[in-house]
């Protein structure tokens, strides 16, 4: 059945962009947002994202399984974050020329040992089709969900609650926002947030390993152009809270598809400016939600950004 | 209050006697320890590969430093990166951590190459000079805007300086492959190729561009500011405590909008010399990666602008000899980077010796 949808066909596929584009930036951000409420900022999710991008592929290629790749992400992810983690540890050393240095370590590495993986063809992650009741081929291509995308929503209800409600949320909760308090309860602030950095590592490795292996589903050099670090800075707009995560991700997702959508649909004019939306968003979005006198709402005490 | 800013200053800057001395001494031995511990790190990584440390330093050394070509070329590549070190070390000196050099670079270039096509038929006396004031004046702007929202607007300024590099080059794209195009660059968008007068020359008997007398030039200018200007000793109180710097009267926003917009001018001058002196026109060549290997360079001088020139020159040793390590020893080109992130790490590991080794600390010399 041929439909012409005329405009209608630019909202419908920055709605399907979003969901596709925003599943990396939303693991990115709930791992940056667990480790930033442990008091830590990991700038190095960038290269964590990149490193993924490559053990995921690199492993599902050799296993035939994708899933294999995920795992194998997220381990190196964990990896990367436990240097990170331990390195910060140190005194007097500051965690964010670390998170610098672990981005073109974690970069260095992938390319280095990906470079055998640039050309085969590993398989791709299942997606699920919520748009089976349309008879119209974009609404069911916009609305073909990957399921990791389905996992880190619900990952980002499940580490809302956690934070909220549950004994490890406070633990972390108090440690990102003082860690004299943390040391009276008995706490160790630096092995919780040692923890934390794993973890939130692990989140990015699995983000990585979405893009190689579902969308743009292929392992290059230039797989990532920023995603790792524009969700650094959604963690700040969505005030440390995983909810607001999920929908700062999908926003997100829906500026960086801006570019491939009006592509697609034969604007060509000033086609490397919208590309450049996403940096635009997230920097007006930086300033409209920074402030020089106060501090930010619901910013980690610890966080050194925000000091 | 006085006193914690008196206390600082003198930490700050060494003074004479067995004290200064031994302090100079650390801040010398510390770096070079961590130098070589993330080249031990990184000969275990190639050995763990199978691969010969000894064989990829030689060649290092034969490529980078071996002959007067190679000097040539390493020299040719440090320029670029001893202008982008200092737009991290400056802004560093006030307790900003910049790392969008790479920004400012760029669009300094597309500045030049742009007045460079329209000052097309003036003499190169004038041409030059405005070229190279155009993409000042630009990176300054880019990279001082970063310093302002910093101060005034509360934004944290390595991730702005970052999103604003991916910007730029989207920018550039946008200027080169469109408004600014020159209609004959076919495979290599680029903009009008510059008349052979516009070039910036070598230096007379050397196949190295003025960029690296001026790179040079920039770093002794930046470490007269920082440690012989008032200016310098105002950044570095302000580096220390901005709320101390406030109450003794200090100019802090104009110090940090100054010190950045200082660091990004010398960026947009290193993009004037990759087009006038080695690209010819501005194209994508100009995202070569300088800005983010400067970061490295400014980390490891401890943004000290002297000891920016060595370290600049050797990472433009490795850099060059990439080529001939991936030829010779089959290893892929991101070799260099992997190296880079390992010394980087270890450089930053080192930064919690400072003040534990005894023999650094005469007052504790006596009790030992």
């Amino acid at each position: 059945m041929e439909t012409d949808l005329g405009y209608w066909i630019i909202p419908l596929a920055i709605l399907g962009g979003a969901i596709r584009v925003s599943t990396p930036f939303l693991f990115v951000s709930l791992g940056e947002a667990l480790t930033e409420r442990s008091g830590r900022i990991n700038l190095g999710l960038e290269g964590t994202l990149v490193f993924g991008a490559m053990s995921g592929y690199a492993l599902a290629y050799l296993t035939g399984s994708p899933w294999l790749g995920v795992l194998a992400a997220a381990i190196c992810g964990a990896l990367l974050g436990v240097v990170h983690g331990v390195i910060c540890s140190l005194p007097k050393v500051n965690d964010i020329a670390v998170g610098i240095a672990m981005m073109i370590l974690g970069m260095g590495l992938a390319f280095y040992f990906g470079k055998p993986f640039v050309q085969p063809v590993a398989p791709d992650l299942p997606a699920i089709s919520f748009g089976w009741w349309s008879d119209i081929p974009q609404v069911r291509a916009a609305l073909e969900v990957n399921v990791l995308f389905l996992i880190g929503a619900a990952l980002a209800v499940l580490l809302w609650w956690m934070l909220r409600a549950t004994r490890v949320g406070l633990t972390l909760r108090v440690v990102g926002d003082s860690t004299d308090a943390a040391r009276a309860m008995g706490l160790r602030p630096a092995v919780i947030r040692t923890c934390a950095t794993a973890v939130g590592g692990a989140f990015a490795g699995v983000g990585g390993a979405y893009m190689s292996l579902y969308y743009p589903g292929s392992w290059n050099e230039g797989i990532s152009s920023g995603q790792g670090l524009m969700a650094v800075a959604l963690v700040i707009f969505a005030r440390w809270n995983p909810l607001a995560c999920f929908g700062a991700a999908l926003l997100f997702g829906g500026a960086g598809a801006l570019g491939p959508v009006l592509q697609s649909v034969g604007v060509s004019e000033g086609y490397y400016l919208f590309f450049a939306a996403p940096y635009v968003l997230t920097l007006g979005v930086l300033i409209a939600t920074s402030s020089p006198t106060r501090a930010m709402t619901g910013a980690p005490g610890e966080l050194s950004i925000t000091k | 209050m006085l006193l914690s800013i008196s206390e600082k200053a003198t930490r700050a800057r060494p003074g004479f006697g067995w004290a200064g001395l031994t302090r100079r001494a650390e801040a010398v031995v510390l770096p070079i320890g961590a130098l070589l511990a993330g080249f031990a790190v990184f000969s275990l990584f190639l050995l763990l590969q199978g691969k010969s440390p000894a064989d990829f330093f030689a060649l290092v050394y034969r490529a980078g430093f071996g002959t007067v070509f190679s000097w040539e070329n390493t020299l040719s590549r440090a320029a670029p990166l001893l202008l982008a070190a200092l737009c991290v070390a400056l802004p560093a000196r006030l307790g900003l951590v910049v790392i969008g050099g790479e920004g400012a670079i760029v669009l300094g270039g597309v500045g030049a190459g742009f007045a460079g096509a329209v000052l097309g038929g003036t003499p190169a006396l004038i041409a030059l000079p405005a070229m190279l004031l155009t993409a000042m004046v630009i990176g300054a702007l880019w990279i001082g805007a970063v310093g302002a929202l910093r101060h005034y607007r509360g934004v944290n300024e390595t991730i702005a300086s970052l999103l604003m590099a991916y910007i730029a080059i989207a920018l550039m794209n946008h200027l080169v492959e469109g408004p600014l195009r020159d209609p004959a660059s076919l495979n290599k968008p680029s903009t009008a190729p510059l008349a052979d007068a516009l070039k910036a020359g070598h230096i007379p008997g050397w196949d190295v561009h003025w960029g690296l007398v001026f790179g040079v030039f920039a770093c002794v200018l930046a470490w007269v500011l920082i440690d012989k200007t008032t200016w310098g000793f105002a950044a570095r109180i302000a580096g220390g405590n901005v709320r101390a710097a406030q109450l003794q009267g200090l100019p802090v926003g104009k110090l940090i909008v100054g010190f950045t917009a200082l660091g990004g001018a010398f960026a947009g001058m290193a993009g004037f010399f990759e087009v006038a002196a080695v690209h010819g026109s501005a194209n994508a060549s100009l995202a070569g990666g300088y800005g983010y290997t400067g970061i490295l360079i400014a980390f490891l001088a401890r943004h000290n602008p002297l000891a920016i020139i060595p370290v600049a020159i050797l990472l433009a040793g490795f850099e060059a000899s990439s080529g001939l390590v991936q030829r010779r020893m089959d290893l892929p080109d991101a070799t260099v980077m992997v190296l880079q992130g390992f010394v980087f790490i270890a450089i930053l590991m080192s930064e919690t010796l400072y003040g534990r080794f005894k023999i650094f600390a005469p007052e504790r010399w006596r009790s030992a």
